[in-house]
């Protein structure tokens, strides 16, 4: 538990991070909470030479407000996503959400841009992200350029994220005033990954479902975002039926390891428990 | 006037703060603000740090081992490896169970992360940098994970050191990978009893490998001084005193020129009792270097290499008449020790005192065997929080009882109201050898009932079961009865050693000429409130406040020989020479009251904090003067001071006991469990601090929650060890722990000097089958006898599904 040598970098502006991590190359990675990397670097299965904190980068915190869209920066905590009130009242998911990760001490510290960022299956904002349909703003040596959250994830670990690029943000469309929502989470105990998780935004028309977007948390090694089961609930009433058969196309798409929280066959199954239960009560929120 | 003598009785009880007083933890003061001092808080002057090289496999040939590049690390004071230590017979360590471990693997590796090479530097990065470039080549052998197969014919034999030996250190052993097989009861009895048994009952009981988990992992620092020859130890010990003697056996160093120093220690519940090679390494370094030597270990090395419990997988029968009386127990356990014999029992006993397993009731004949064998797991078999392998013996007796009851059709409840050994057997002879002290179980059973009405929760449940049959609900409701009788205060030197060494315990005490006290025992606290409770005892004793009279403990330079703190000794026995120790102080203070009031000793009785003269009320003494008259106006010929020393060598353990009571809720859609409520009511006798006995309950309900919910130091067929960190190995924090409600009654040990019998780890004892009876009680109804713990959301689901509930 005692991570190896490293240089610390602590540069002020996207410019200097961008630079130092294309001089240093794939020996260099960027820290921002340190709540992922940290304790890879102590089990020694993340060795960067150089590490460059983000901390003091200008112009990575906040939530800002943009007509119909809201950009969150990488830098901003999750114990600030919980604070924020623009997104409590226009896409409060994502409070409920990040009240489900880790503990406070964790959620002081860990960023939504290394949450998302890092391509860890076991984060929860990815397939939040997915299911809101964000963007990742990115920006390299190239420039900048913008990737959908659901084309980001190749495999654990692995995302489009190309040496020497940065994420800066994310951005998406906040949902329609009314919309329905829920993040439903089962794990052993306060400060654990998920079993598995389902995120779920709906929204309703005179008793009809017009919109569904569900994505799931670590039950494969990449987020997943659930295009059939969300296109089952549209056009529906959300009887029993129909959710029903969304569980089933959801659970269709998992491909869970199994671990100490247990076995493949139970985890794909929680899977469609989590989404099951998402979906009613975003069903009951949304007006 | 002083303010002593204006007082009121009353007012002179509480400022006493003796026994029965809730008064605050001392300690707290220093571990709330973070001032304690444990291991690693100690820095000595040029101190360097070791860190270990560990096995990645299970099992395999060491067949070279090359520390050249790690040598080349500047910083890198020394690499130790088997071959190092060979020369002064230090590669094999004895065990406190007659057996040896491995301190560095010489030719095999038998456990994945066993300890490979020492690497020894400036500082600790360097250490973990140096470790990494210790190339060690491995021929990988094919493992032993599953205890079952152990003893198979043609079984691969692990431990090549004892190959063909078919003497243990407990007799025969049947099969290289054989450890012991031990023996207790009436096997003819017991098979009669079975044979001739209106019903039967046999099931397969595991108590899964769990560890203790301290929130200090192990740590030690020796410091060498080789021109005084003298070698100083600081470490994570329960029992101090003990690994002086077994250094000086070890290396030869006269045991007076060693010192061995526990400081403040985070927690143990048994993890901290043996010898680990950590704390070798760090010695034979230090002796090499002749420089102070830090070894601490991480989270990962704690629960991966150092001593585990439980392991034991028990096959329990029960013998009874159609209308539920009890007439035999037969029980074999086959226990797994991992890859050496490290269990930390008295020497005589290899399986502890699994032979209290008749529990709690009056059972009149039993048969008990265990066989001990080694598998490619690490090294341990301590008593968790729990007298030696006695939460074991609980689990089995209490799941047993309420497989029968089930088979009886009977409440679990009225069937032990029915087999209770009664309140006018005590002392009571059980059919495996124990004497019970005293005990009252109907009484303390029936206020349990009445307290959580259990009636109307058996009916709540009836009515439950309705409503998921029905569809109307996905919520299964389980009681759980779990009543147990512990067994601790090892114990009498007719039986009882460690080593050699008698386990008695001891308690000096000087009062010094102000009035105030310094008292040291042969114990040690890791966070059961010794400072606090041993001064009431003495406080009780001696009419010195307890606020005045400190408590020291850990080490052997200045504290008398004892034999440490594990399986609820220090009370039982401690605590009994401290009452001791307080009436030898209180018989020369008598004498000496005498000689100040000019009266006869027999002319005076002691009145809290005094002696007066009788029927002279305002002709008194009071401590305070007695002390200061002892170090300047004594009686003719008397020595003066005030101190005095004893060692206790108890009659008797004590017999703790208590009923607890578990409802849960289980989720049928995810196996989630949640406690609805948990009832502990405990009897340890005489309630020194009752604070502290509910702050001990409510610690050792929470890890038994821990225990039978989710802890579990699993291996995978390979014997790679699964999920040693706490993402994995489930540590309750205060967001699952339930709410616990606790109670008492109060049945005085009858030999015990002040009647007190020990409490820290009754609740781990008797929780532990409360939260598994719960969790099966909710399935009875479907014919579930059995479910492997820990009962995890996914292990409970799993039985939802076979039963066909689940969606
Ligand atoms: C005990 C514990 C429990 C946890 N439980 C959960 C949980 O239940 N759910 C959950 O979602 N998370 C959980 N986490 C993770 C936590 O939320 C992390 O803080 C978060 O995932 C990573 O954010 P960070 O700011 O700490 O990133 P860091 O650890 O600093 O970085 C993580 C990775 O992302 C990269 N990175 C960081 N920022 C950027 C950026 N702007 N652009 C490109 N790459 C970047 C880093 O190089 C690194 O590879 C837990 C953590 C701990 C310690």
């Amino acid at each position: 538990m005692i991570p190896g040598d490293f240089e610390y970098h602590r540069p002020n502006s996207i410019g200097e991070v961008v630079s130092l991590l294309s001089t240093h190359g794939d020996e260099a990675r960027v820290i921002a909470g340190g709540h992922s990397l940290i304790p890879m670097m102590k089990l020694r299965l993340a060795a960067p030479e150089h590490l460059v904190d983000l901390q003091d980068v200008a112009g990575l915190v906040g939530v800002s407000e943009d007509g119909g869209a809201i950009t969150i920066g990488a830098m901003t905590t999750q114990t600030e996503l919980i604070a924020s009130k623009v997104l409590a009242e226009n896409c409060p998911i994502i409070r409920e959400a990040a009240l489900l990760i880790a503990d406070p001490q964790v959620r002081y510290c860990g960023t939504l841009g290394g949450n998302v960022a890092n391509g860890d299956p076991g984060n929860d904002m990815p397939a939040l992200m997915q299911c809101l349909g964000a963007t990742y703003l990115l920006q390299g040596p190239d420039g900048t350029r913008e990737v959908d959250a659901r084309d980001y994830y190749e495999a654990a670990y692995f995302t489009e994220l190309k040496d020497g690029e940065l994420l800066t943000g994310v951005r998406f469309e906040k949902p329609v005033v009314g919309h329905g929502y829920a993040y439903k989470k089962l794990k052993r105990k306060v400060g654990d990954y998920a079993t598995a998780a389902a995120a779920v935004i709906l929204s309703m028309n005179g008793g009809s479902c017009v919109s569904a977007s569900i994505a799931l948390t670590n039950v494969g090694d990449t987020p997943l975002y659930a295009q059939a089961a969300s296109d089952a609930l549209v056009g529906t009433a959300l009887d029993a039926a129909t959710i029903d058969q969304a569980v089933a196309l959801a659970e269709s798409i998992t491909e869970p390891a199994s671990d100490g929280r247990g076995p493949a066959e139970y985890r794909t199954k929680m899977a469609g428990v989590m989404t099951r239960r998402a979906i009613e009560e975003a069903k009951e929120r949304a007006q | 006037m002083s303010d002593a003598q204006t007082m009121t009785l009353e007012e002179r009880e509480a400022t006493l703060g003796g026994v029965g007083t809730a008064r605050k933890r001392k300690e707290d003061v220093r571990f709330i603000q973070g001032a304690g001092n444990y291991v690693d808080d100690v820095k000595l002057p040029g101190m360097v740090f070791g860190d270990f090289v560990r096995s990645p496999y299970a099992h395999a040939r060491i067949k070279s081992i090359n520390a050249e590049a790690a040598l080349a690390v500047p910083g890198v004071k020394a690499v130790l490896t088997a071959a190092d230590l060979k020369p002064l017979n230090l590669h094999y360590m004895p065990t406190l169970a007659g057996d040896v471990q491995a301190v560095l693997a010489e030719e095999k590796v038998l456990f994945q992360n066993q300890e490979v090479a020492f690497v020894v530097a400036d500082d600790r990065y360097i250490a973990s940098d140096a470790a990494e470039l210790v190339e060690v080549d491995y021929e990988e052998l094919p493992p032993i994970v599953d205890a079952f197969k152990a003893m198979d014919e043609g079984a691969i034999c692990l431990r090549e050191d004892i190959q063909g030996k078919t003497e243990g250190a407990h007799g025969l052993r049947k099969h290289d990978n054989h450890i012991f097989e031990w023996e207790i009861g009436d096997l003819e009895g017991a098979d009669k009893a079975l044979a001739d048994a209106e019903v039967t009952v046999k099931e397969l009981i595991t108590y899964q490998r769990v560890h203790p988990s301290p929130l200090e992992t192990c740590a030690s620092i020796a410091s060498m001084d080789k021109i005084k020859g003298e070698l100083t130890v600081y470490g994570t010990f329960q029992a101090p005193h003990v690994v002086r003697t077994v250094a000086s056996l070890l290396s030869g160093i006269p045991e007076h020129k060693i010192r061995v120093i526990a400081p403040d220690i985070g927690g143990g519940f048994g993890n901290k009792v043996g010898v680990y090679p950590g704390y070798v390494c760090s010695i034979v370094a230090s002796i090499v270097l002749g420089i102070p030597v830090k070894w601490v270990e991480d989270r990962i090395e704690n629960l991966s290499a150092t001593a585990f419990a439980r392991d034991y997988h028990m096959t329990g029968e029960l013998a009874a008449t159609k209308d539920g009386k009890i007439t035999g127990l037969k029980c074999h356990v086959l226990a797994d020790h991992g890859a050496f014999d490290a269990c930390a029992d008295p020497t005589k006993w290899p399986a502890g005192f699994f032979n209290i397993c008749t529990g709690s009731y009056d059972i009149p004949v039993a048969h008990v065997s265990v066989d001990g064998v080694y598998t490619n797991k690490a090294p341990g078999g301590v008593a968790y929080r729990c007298s030696f392998r006695v939460t074991e013996a609980a689990y089995m007796i209490e799941r047993m009882i309420d497989v029968l009851a089930q088979k009886l059709e009977m409440d679990p409840a009225e069937l032990r109201l029915k087999n209770f050994v009664q309140p006018a057997q005590f002392p009571y002879n059980s059919a495996l050898g124990w004497e019970y002290d005293s005990g009252d179980y109907p009484t303390a059973m029936n206020q349990m009932m009445q307290a959580v009405d259990y009636a109307g929760l058996r009916k709540e449940q009836a009515e439950q079961r309705d409503k998921v049959a029905r569809g109307e609900s996905r919520s299964l409701m389980g009681i759980g009865v779990a009543f147990f009788t512990e067994i601790v205060g090892a114990g009498p030197s007719r039986n009882c050693d460690i080593l050699g060494v008698a386990m008695f315990d001891s308690c000096e005490i000087r009062v010094h000429p102000t009035g105030s006290a310094i008292a040291r025992l042969g114990t040690k606290s890791q966070g059961q409130a010794h400072e606090t409770t041993y001064a009431q005892i003495l406080a009780t004793e001696i009419g010195i406040p307890s606020e005045d009279i400190g408590i020291e403990e850990g080490d052997t330079d200045t504290a008398p020989y004892g034999l440490g703190t594990y399986g609820s000794r220090s009370t039982p026995v401690a605590g009994a020479a401290a009452a001791r120790v307080g009436r030898k102080i209180r018989a020369k203070a008598q004498k000496i009251a005498a000689h100040l009031l000019e009266v006869a000793e027999g002319d005076l009785e002691w009145e809290i904090d005094r002696f007066k003269v009788k029927g002279l009320p305002e002709k008194e003494a009071t401590m305070k003067e007695i002390a200061w008259a002892a170090y300047n106006n004594l009686p003719e010929g008397m020595e003066p001071g005030l101190e005095a020393v004893d060692y206790y060598d108890p009659p008797n353990m004590t017999y703790p006991f208590g009923a607890y009571l578990c409802v849960i809720d289980i989720d049928i859609d995810t196996g989630e469990s949640a406690i609805r409520r948990f009832y502990a009511l405990d009897d340890c006798g005489t309630r020194i601090n009752p604070m502290v006995i509910e702050g001990q309950v409510h610690g050792g309900l929470t890890e038994a929650f821990g225990i039978a919910m989710g802890q579990e130091i699993a291996y995978d067929e390979l014997g790679n060890v699964q999920g040693a960190s706490l993402m994995d190995y489930f540590l309750p924090t205060a967001v699952e722990t339930p709410i616990w409600e606790t109670d008492f009654t109060v049945t005085p040990s009858p030999h015990h000097p002040i009647g007190a019998k020990g409490v820290g780890e009754s609740p781990n004892v008797g929780g532990v089958p409360a939260f598994s009876n719960a969790v099966i009680d909710a399935f009875s109804h479907l014919g579930v006898k059995h479910m492997p713990m820990p009962h995890t959301a996914w292990r409970v689901w799993k039985q939802c599904q076979e039963l066909g509930l689940t969606k």
